[in-house]
């Protein structure tokens, strides 16, 4: 009687234990169940804190730099002499070099692209296509220095002999370099387009007769329009903000100038060379760097943003 | 129909379809041009350096003599970089692509995060270094070193992991997570089990196309002040480092003072293109290999 009892209360207490064990852990499962989205939005959060972070360091600095130079003066001034006796720091000689650079770009990727993309989208066989695509993204996978280096010790000296007025640093070599960089980025993102454009469409202009280039004139790409242009103002925001081969074969002059056949300064080029100088923490050299580098990231932005807003804006929904 | 309007028709007709012809000739030229520039690349630095490139140069200390100059330095410098940007972005990009495909509710935040990472991803990489040297290097008190180096590229590439791991998780078919839910699995244990499994690959695939894209870089190094001296082979993530595409950088511009440097940076492209080369056909093997077709 005694045992049974001892048993029956042992039983009892351990089934107890076990139920009280079982909600434990499952509590212990349900917390972590409840903790791991926020432990992963938190990590998502660092992508937030990255541009807190560069708007934040950008505009303080800039704001600074804004105390010692009127803002007019740095818009509007066409002499940029950070180091002399009496420092000027006009942006437009900067900016003039950026968009020069980036224009010749777009000059050489944007037919180019283009081009490329029709055929590969529009001509080329299932075959020639899965050989030419891959080729042609090595060119997008190449570094920049690799291209960089290419443009001072290549493309210049080629460029010389039939431009003999030519400097041995210039813009002209660099922006040319930086197209072929970016006809990989205009040719898929153009193809992309292209092909969304629907089969029924292509096919319709066919049976009436037409060739494939009146089709791709006159149908595929007015369809695919948008997604071209989005493609075009994404690659002038590539070369905006391409740095290592305008550093390298544009050279550090600050010419306030159109003529491509001189070494001209890009905003870009222009933050590696103070930052690679000893321009000490707090001179007015310093902030212009934030200054520049801040014009640098709103142009870069818009263009993005622009980008965005063409694509979607002037979709054709099929 | 009388005989010289038909005679007229044919000729147009033929005319457009010369055209057409000229035109996808045209069209080849164009794409023809991209692979011709790149064989001319390529020819280019193997010409210039493959004469220099032998065991000495690789295992080689930094010398002012061109002769004696090797990039061990740079190699290691790179591999204690690559030690912190691997861990790190996929850590961040992985987490980050979990809780944007898998957790977030489709909503103003969501939304908000996404399109914070599409502008991220179109930052260029040179304001991504000044962010480095102010945070990292200056406030943090990190210095140039690796580490610093490392997080600057992190948040660099981050965007790109991120937007990487998303489609691959994307692209794992619903079935397999209801299937996990129908035997009683929870959210975690089914992402943990069955999802991330299927998704790996691609996001291995994506995570090694964004580092190799780390390793060519140069801009957001130069701003942080990757010294041109010459320096100990750093030992760790907290010495001071050069990378291979930094060596190739200062040697390319010296090149118009001592024409041998020219043959130095030749040689370095080489070794680091060969890198490259390598991440990408592991990335397509994995890709190949252990991708599950459903």
């Amino acid at each position: 009687m005694d045992i049974q009892n001892h048993l029956a209360k042992d039983g009892q207490t351990s089934i107890r234990e076990m139920i009280q064990e079982k909600r434990k852990k499952r509590r212990v499962k349900e917390t972590f169940e409840k903790l791991i989205p926020k432990f992963l939005l938190a990590l998502a959060m660092v992508s937030i804190l990255t541009t807190i972070g560069i708007v934040f360091t950008l505009l303080s600095e800039t704001i600074e730099f804004f105390k010692r130079v009127p803002m007019t003066d740095f818009f509007t001034g066409t002499v940029l002499k950070p180091l002399s006796q009496t420092p000027e720091f006009g942006v437009l000689p900067l900016i003039m070099g950026t968009v020069t650079s980036s224009i010749i770009a777009l000059f050489v990727a944007a037919p180019i692209g283009l081009m490329s993309a029709i055929y590969l989208s529009q001509y080329a066989s299932e075959r020639v296509r899965k050989i030419f695509k891959p080729l042609l993204e090595l060119l997008a996978g190449i570094p920049t220095i690799v291209y960089g280096f290419f443009a001072f010790t290549f493309v210049t000296p080629l460029l010389r002999e039939f431009i003999p007025s030519l400097e041995a640093t210039n813009i002209l070599s660099p922006g040319i370099v930086m197209g072929v960089m970016i006809i990989p980025m205009i040719a898929s993102l153009s193809e992309d387009a292209m092909s969304s454009v629907p089969n029924a469409m292509r096919e319709g202009a066919l049976g009436l007769g037409a060739t494939k280039l009146e089709v791709t004139r006159k149908v595929v790409i007015p369809a695919a329009l948008s997604g071209i242009i989005a493609s075009f103002v994404l690659g002038i925001s590539r070369a905006i903000g391409e740095t290592m081969i305008v550093t390298i074969a544009s050279g550090s002059t600050k010419n306030f100038t159109l003529d491509v056949t001189q070494s001209m300064q890009t905003m870009t080029a222009y933050i590696v060379e103070v930052t690679g100088g000893d321009a000490s923490t707090g001179s007015t050299v310093y902030y212009s760097l934030y200054a520049v580098a801040m014009t640098l990231f709103i142009f870069t932005l818009l263009m993005n943003i622009l980008a965005r807003k063409i694509s979607q804006k002037f979709r054709e929904e099929y | 129909m009388d005989q010289a309007q038909e005679q007229k028709i044919t000729r147009r007709i033929n005319f457009r379809i010369v055209k057409n012809k000229m035109a996808s000739g045209v069209f080849l030229a164009a794409t023809l041009f991209g692979l011709v520039v790149l064989a001319m690349l390529i020819y280019r630095v193997v010409a210039d350096g493959i004469g220099w490139l032998n065991m000495d140069f690789i295992t080689g200390k930094l010398s002012t003599q061109p002769e004696r100059a090797g990039i061990m330095g740079a190699i290691l410098g790179t591999f204690w970089l690559m030690l912190v940007v691997t861990p790190v972005t996929m850590f961040l990009g992985i987490g980050t692509a979990i809780y944007l495909e898998l957790y977030a509710k489709k909503g103003r935040l969501q939304a908000f995060i996404q399109t914070n990472i599409a502008n991220l991803a179109g930052v260029p990489s040179i304001v991504y270094g000044l962010l480095g040297l102010t945070v990292f290097a200056r406030a943090m008190n990190l210095g140039n070193v690796a580490l610093a180096g490392g997080l600057t590229m992190s948040l660099l590439i981050l965007p790109i992991v991120i937007v990487a791991s998303q489609e691959a998780l994307r692209a794992v078919p619903g079935f397999l997570g209801e299937a996990s839910y129908g035997i009683g699995a929870t959210k975690w244990q089914t992402i943990q089990n069955v999802i991330l499994p299927v998704a790996l690959p691609s996001i291995l695939t994506g995570a090694i196309l964004s580092l190799s894209r780390a390793i060519g870089e140069t801009a957001p190094l130069v701003v942080i002040g990757i010294p041109a001296l010459l320096i100990p082979f750093p030992g760790s993530i907290f010495d001071k480092f050069t990378v291979l595409p930094m060596q190739i950088y200062y040697w390319t511009i010296d090149s118009s003072l001592t024409a041998e440097y020219a043959n130095l940076a030749a040689a370095t492209i080489i070794v680091l293109l060969l890198c490259l080369l390598l991440l990408n056909s592991a990335a397509i093997i994995i890709r190949n290999k252990f991708q599950k077709q459903f």
